[in-house]
């Protein structure tokens, strides 16, 4: 497969061009995911739409540069009338995105099938941005995806810290009067820049999904900011690699939308098992806490039982014990649990007492929880 | 002009008054992305609906997509209760997932159908006139305007008859709860009302259009008043004119009838945004405009009467010294004095300024409220 990939021109371009978008749009989700932009992005791929047809109309090249710029300066523009909106009237941040990211996309649908309909020569292949076709990208788009994204990359670093700081507190940052609203129009203007590199493979709708999966499946991994940014781009690349080799190798399945499904994969599996903040983890920890606190209640039981007796090692029945757990089933389980630890022990009659050691044990457990 | 058009502007008013009726709560309950959402996310339900019947426009196809319209508000739901992902990432991952599966179904098993994505997110209204409801070999008219005119029906019924209901969910939901009115089964209830509006238009208008239209023109209504009743008129009658002004549009450019109706949302709102009645920008400009020169009038009044019957008066009240004490510029404080004059609140004695009656009036009064 490997010499399938290096030797297929097409196939090596688009799983270059995947896993560059991936990567980028990798380390742009942690700050969209941590700064709560996620629908941000929706509205912004949305409204490059007639940015793209007004970039065609008016040079009439398909250059990928060109109408990338034309998508950019669109969604931008969208992104400031959000903020307009919002500001000077007391229309809320989600109507304003709906609005914006509708009727932009509105515009753009005017545009396209005005372009369709003109007699413009070499219009073919501009609806390709609306769902996405990693299939016609060619070196030339790659190369450019990687110097844009490769400026993205390198504007991040340069303002890592600054970038940082808004995400977690801009009241802070605005403290040590740092210039907040610029490094916020900044971060927004990369998260244009990104969308719009990746419209081309993934299209429209499924770009939201690539700016937000792998920074929210990263998070369950670690509380680093940096590891965070580390782990979401890895899972961005491979995401994307692996997406465009299943599509090329398995037919009628598109690439976009496999690798969306691909990252959305890695984010359920990693909401259930990663490491500390796994949902199944903290099952099996809350399973394994319960077990233990019930078998700690009933050696605490035999030792207060034996108080009423001259020695702490006073045997009882396991009938005596059942009237204080009239419900419970695991009783028995629970003392022989308590039996292979070697806390208690069973008499010849039948009846279970506290060993030394777990009349030790019970000293401890009082002495913990007393405060 | 033929039924042809009568036909398509009678579908696309019918499909703007069904998206305005829950788009106005939508908006209301801060939760317009819930359409983006939805109406990407029933594409699934949608092919597994046509997969069943092998027809566009079965009733299945509603369900289906009504189904997957709860089931996304369902996971969204879900997710955000485990605490891992935040709301807002949670409905970004969960549409654009379920759309991608409802692409990858359509390219697998449904390639030469007609049933390809273009379709659900653009939608052709010039093409409903062509998809007729037959029964008993008469012809009643477009199959898009029942199933629109069905949904939009249901959604009526449902706000009419749950009105002060979702009223009360809408604006205090806690209250809501306390007096026992569900307010999970009003937010499901209509959640499932957008997933079915947006179902039954998909064929005929597109998923963006269907956003457009539960969003914009309630957000314009929400520029022009505050209340509920009045906000839901105004927001039907405004999708409807959109509706309609698009479809000319369309007709005159000859560009995508719904891409034309979207931008003519845009336009009303952007109309609006500037001149709605107590909101607009023009209006709050007016309106800082002029309580710029009724504060300085005031000041105007209040410096006077501080000064007046003292030693020094002579020296405050000209008109050439409110550059100094009131640093004001000596065209703007020649306008100050000039209005103060005409509303006859000041006299001008020589070079001299006097109160009159009701200016002492006034000062005082401003002081008191000081």
């Amino acid at each position: 497969m490997i010499e399938q990939l290096l030797g297929d021109y097409t196939l090596r371009t688009v799983t270059l061009g995947a896993a560059i978008l991936g990567a980028v749009s990798g380390v742009l989700s942690t700050f969209v995911v941590l700064r709560q932009q996620s629908l941000l992005g929706d509205a912004v791929s949305h409204a490059a739409l007639p940015g793209i047809g007004l970039a065609f109309l008016i040079t009439g090249s398909k250059a990928s540069l060109i109408l990338m710029i034309g998508a950019g300066i669109a969604g931008w523009l969208g992104t400031a009338l959000v903020l307009l909106i919002t500001h000077s009237s007391r229309v809320k941040y989600d109507s304003a995105l709906g609005l914006v990211l509708s009727v932009f996309f509105g515009i753009g649908l005017v545009l396209l099938t005005f372009i369709q309909k003109s007699s413009l020569p070499n219009q073919a292949g501009l609806d390709s941005f609306l769902f996405g076709q990693a299939a016609s990208l060619v070196m030339e788009d790659v190369l450019t995806m990687t110097v844009v994204g490769g400026l993205a990359l390198v504007v991040i670093l340069l303002f890592w810290k600054e970038f940082k700081l808004l995400a977690f507190d801009p009241d802070f940052a605005r403290s040590l009067v740092l210039p907040v609203r610029w490094l916020d129009v900044g971060c927004t203007t990369l998260l244009v820049v990104v969308i719009v590199i990746g419209l081309q493979t993934v299209g429209v709708v499924l770009m939201s999904a690539m700016i937000i999966a792998p920074a929210a499946a990263a998070r369950q991994w670690t509380d680093h900011f940096g590891m965070m940014t580390l782990i979401s781009m890895i899972i961005g690349m491979l995401c994307g690699t692996g997406g465009s080799i299943l599509s090329a190798t398995t037919s009628n399945l598109p690439t976009g939308p496999i690798i969306v499904v691909c990252t959305s994969g890695v984010v359920v599996m990693s909401i259930l098992a990663a490491p500390h903040r796994g949902i199944l983890w903290n099952k099996i920890r809350q399973i394994l806490q319960n077990r233990r606190l019930r078998a700690e209640a009933v050696l605490l039981d035999l030792f207060d039982l034996a108080k009423q007796h001259e020695t702490p090692e006073y045997p009882h029945m396991e009938e005596v014990l059942r009237v204080i757990y009239p419900q419970s089933g695991s009783l028995l389980r629970q003392l022989q649990g308590l039996q292979s630890k070697g806390l208690v022990m069973r008499n010849e009659h039948g009846a279970w007492a506290l060993t030394p050691d777990g009349v030790i044990r019970c000293h401890q457990l009082i002495k913990e929880r007393t405060p | 002009m033929s039924a042809f058009h009568w036909e398509i502007q009678l579908v696309s008013m019918v499909v703007a008054t069904a998206c305005a009726l829950p788009g106005t709560f939508l908006v209301l309950r801060k939760m317009a992305m819930m359409s983006d959402a939805i109406s990407h996310a029933i594409l699934p339900g949608i092919v597994i609906g046509f997969f069943l019947t092998e027809n566009l426009s079965s009733p299945l196809l509603i369900l289906g997509g009504a189904v997957a319209g709860l089931l996304t508000v369902a996971l969204v739901e879900w997710i955000r209760k485990t605490d891992r992902v935040r709301e807002d990432a949670a409905i970004g991952l969960v549409f654009s997932t379920l759309f991608a599966l409802g692409v990858l179904m359509i390219a697998q098993f449904a390639n030469d159908v007609h049933l390809d994505i273009d379709a659900v997110l653009l939608g052709e209204l010039a093409f409903v006139p062509f998809d007729r409801l037959m029964l008993f070999g008469r012809d009643l008219g477009p199959q898009a305007l029942y199933a629109t005119g069905i949904v939009g029906l249901l959604c009526a019924g449902f706000i009419l008859l749950f009105y002060k209901e979702l009223k009360l969910a809408t604006f205090d939901s806690a209250l809501c709860a306390t007096l026992g009115f569900l307010p999970g089964v009003l937010h499901y209830s209509l959640m499932g009302l957008v997933s079915m509006t947006a179902v039954a238009a998909f064929d005929a208008v597109g998923s963006i259009l269907v956003i457009a239209l539960m969003v914009g023109p309630p957000a314009s209504a929400y520029l022009m008043t505050h209340q509920l009743s009045k906000m839901i008129l105004y927001s039907i009658i405004l999708a409807i004119l959109a509706a309609i002004s698009g479809y000319w549009a369309a007709y005159l450019l000859d560009a995508s009838i719904a891409g034309c109706m979207a931008t003519m949302v845009g336009v009303e709102f952007a109309v609006l945004f500037c001149v709605a009645p107590h909101q607009g920008l023009l209006v709050a400009w007016k309106r800082r405009r002029h309580q710029r020169w009724a504060f300085a009038i005031k000041m105007l009044v209040i410096h006077l009467l501080q000064h007046e019957d003292t030693p020094e008066s002579e020296q405050e009240c000209r008109v050439d010294h409110l550059q100094d004490h009131l640093a004001w510029e000596q065209p703007f404080a020649e306008g100050v004095v000039a209005r103060a004059l005409s509303r006859k609140l000041i006299r001008s004695v020589g070079e001299y300024l006097e109160l009159t009656p009701s200016g002492r009036n006034l000062a005082h009064q401003a002081m008191v409220h000081v």
